[in-house]
């Protein structure tokens, strides 16, 4: 029934937003509107749901790891490692036309996510290993705010890539191409598979690390593997549509109110959230100021953000001093 | 007799094809991007959307601002563009406006998403991104040669920008030659040095910078290192106006004091800092401001306010 639901919202934002028209082009139906509405709305709506869907189920996988409802999907360092990944390839490109053409085969999108993965390998590295999650916890935060100073240190050297960058962190979702969708998808489907297939753990994991273990559950096994799968869905959004905020913390949050389920549904009930979610604001963010058109991870952190306060607000209200979760 | 009076009137018709297949002049051309990436235009482009405002200036420079169909949201100049489509700006370019503007040539900055994407839907994209002097002249000359102006028209167009810089660095006076400036772009601050594009139009003019070009382009410098370096004269964007008179120990540098300070309006700062063709006005406006600031120092010092620009 729920899922049914996320699906039609997911369809009405994916409708919605090929309709979502800036100009008055819509009339006659020629090559250039076709062209339009095939290869630039749709697969743009495809892919802000396929990143939000991606998001989503990292941030729900992040949320039920580490047992705690603040995980974000960023929370391993891939943001920063991201951006990073995006300043260098720029300071490169703007410094010399040799180291261009090597960038070149490699663009902006692999910079993002080959920073993005990088980061989560260091920040592994320095947790040793997947075993405490306390220690990963830091571990990641660690390297964010390390990573983020290089990024700020980069832009800080190379004043001229400062608005590049600055576009990218803002997240958008303007430049999804079909091939772009299609990578999204199939690192959706790939992330899907451990997900569900561990989500049984995650189930366990809510009993306590030291009951999920009595209970014969593969922990270090199952860590190791959610690790990459919120590696490789945050790393594939991230490079995509840029840092969009909030959504992979906003979703899981909000399947987690709506429905009472296991990890398992969760999962799928988040990546669609998600989808969903950001689809919704990026037509939000097409049609608000049109033709003007706002970087869609603005739309997502004040929504996202207002909503969050929104219910943490609401929490304190009707159970005050109850810190726990939803 | 009907005969030959048809069998004339075929040739004829026939020559004057051939005349007019004849004139029409060589229309494809293939140009070299910022990449050294060749760009193929198969015939004169009739609609064009400008990226950047320095190369909107270019191709209105060429006399081909009629063109124009479509501009980023910071091209500004000249004011007869007022009117055409705004397709957001160039890292953020509304790819749906463009596309439906049709365009034949789409002339972009070199490193963006935007321009890889519009490629990727099939628009012939044309990447430049003057950076100094010597890039705006090999600007001119590719968009001239897509646009299918002459070459002689081109060189033309740049003898002129080449006069006005000439003719601004000739204005001024010995003394006002002999003033170190500092140039600031943005309130970090960040120092225009020798190396950048208004580096290059002060070094044109013979004055001296304090910024060495071994710092790079764009440094970011420390306010200390200013107050050390004691320039004569203060450039600075209309950004920096507030922060300036509040830095500490800046109140008393000799670049600070009355006509000395020159903050420039946004429009004039377009002028600057624009490695375009309005390079000439660039100059005109700096070398103004050097012989006020020498103009300045035989009448009794003023407060310290920051000078108007004109």
């Amino acid at each position: 029934m729920l899922l049914a639901l996320g699906m039609a919202a997911v369809w009405l934002g994916t409708a919605a937003g090929s309709q979502g028209l800036q100009f008055g082009g819509s009339t006659g139906v020629d090559a250039v509107t076709q062209q339009i509405l095939w290869d630039i709305r749709l697969p743009r709506s495809l892919g802000a749901w396929l990143g939000g869907a991606l998001l989503g189920l990292a941030g729900a996988v992040a949320q039920g790891l580490f047992r705690n409802p603040l995980a974000d999907p960023y929370l391993l360092g891939s943001a920063s490692g991201a951006s990073l990944g995006v300043g260098l390839c720029l300071s490169w490109w703007g410094a010399s036309t040799w180291a261009m053409g090597s960038w070149l085969g490699l663009g902006l999108t692999g910079a993002a996510f080959v920073g993005a993965v990088l980061a989560v390998l260091l920040t592994l590295l320095l947790a040793r290993g997947v075993e405490q999650t306390l220690r990963l916890l830091l571990a990641g935060v660690v390297v964010g705010v390390v990573l983020g100073a290089v990024t700020s240190l980069v832009s800080l050297l190379q004043p001229q890539v400062l608005q590049a960058m600055q576009g990218f962190m803002l997240g958008s979702t303007a430049f999804v191409s079909w091939s772009a969708c299609l990578t999204l998808a199939l690192v959706l489907a790939v992330c899907n598979v451990p997900a569900l297939a561990f989500a049984r753990v995650l189930d366990a994991l809510t009993l306590g690390e030291s009951t999920a273990q009595s209970l014969g559950v593969p922990l270090s096994w199952a860590r190791m593997v959610l690790v990459v799968v919120i590696a490789l869905a945050t790393g594939a959004a991230v490079a995509h549509i840029g840092l969009v905020a909030f959504v992979g913390l906003a979703a899981p949050h909000l399947v987690r109110t709506l429905v009472r389920c296991t990890h398992a549904w969760r999962v799928i009930l988040s990546a669609l959230m998600g989808g969903a979610l950001l689809v919704l604001a990026d037509v939000m963010a097409r049609v608000l100021f049109a033709p003007q058109e706002l970087p869609v991870g603005v739309l997502t952190a004040v929504l996202g953000g207002g909503y969050l306060l929104w219910r943490m607000y609401r929490d304190a209200d009707s159970r005050s001093g109850d810190g726990g979760r939803a | 007799m009907a005969d030959r009076r048809c069998s004339m009137g075929r040739t004829l018709a026939l020559v004057g094809l051939l005349v007019l297949v004849c004139h029409r002049p060589v229309l494809a051309v293939t140009v070299q991007d910022e990449r050294q990436q060749p760009v193929h235009i198969p015939h004169a482009p009739q609609r064009i959307v400008s990226l950047l405002p320095s190369l909107t200036e270019t191709v209105c420079a060429l006399k081909q601002c009629d063109k124009l169909v479509g501009l980023d949201r910071y091209s500004n100049w000249p004011e007869s563009l007022k009117s055409l489509p705004r397709v957001g700006g160039g890292l953020d370019p509304h790819i749906e406006s463009i596309v439906a503007l049709r365009p034949d040539l789409v002339l972009a900055a070199g490193s963006t998403r935007g321009a890889d994407r519009l490629q990727a839907l099939g628009l012939n994209v044309l990447r430049l991104e003057p950076r100094n002097h010597a890039d705006a002249q090999r600007a001119l000359r590719t968009v001239a040669q897509a646009l299918h102006v002459s070459e002689a028209d081109s060189e033309r167009v740049w003898q002129n920008i080449q006069a006005g810089v000439q003719a601004a660095a000739q204005s001024l006076s010995p003394a006002a030659r002999q003033q170190r400036v500092y140039f600031e772009v943005s309130p970090a601050p960040h120092g225009a040095s020798a190396s950048s594009f208004m580096g290059e139009t002060l070094a044109r003019m013979g004055v001296a910078n304090i910024l060495p070009a071994s710092m790079g382009p764009f440094p970011q410098v420390n306010p200390e290192w200013v107050v050390q370096a004691r320039p004569d004269v203060i450039m600075a964007g209309d950004s920096s106006r507030a922060s300036l008179l509040k830095r500490p120990g800046w109140d008393r540098l000799k670049g600070m004091q009355g006509q000395r300070l020159c903050v420039f309006r946004p429009d004039e700062s377009d002028m600057l800092v624009r490695a375009g063709p309005r390079m000439a006005e660039g100059a005109r406006l700096m070398a103004d401001c050097l012989n006020r600031s020498v103009a300045e120092t035989h009448r009794p010092q003023g407060s310290v306010q920051p000078g108007a620009s004109r």
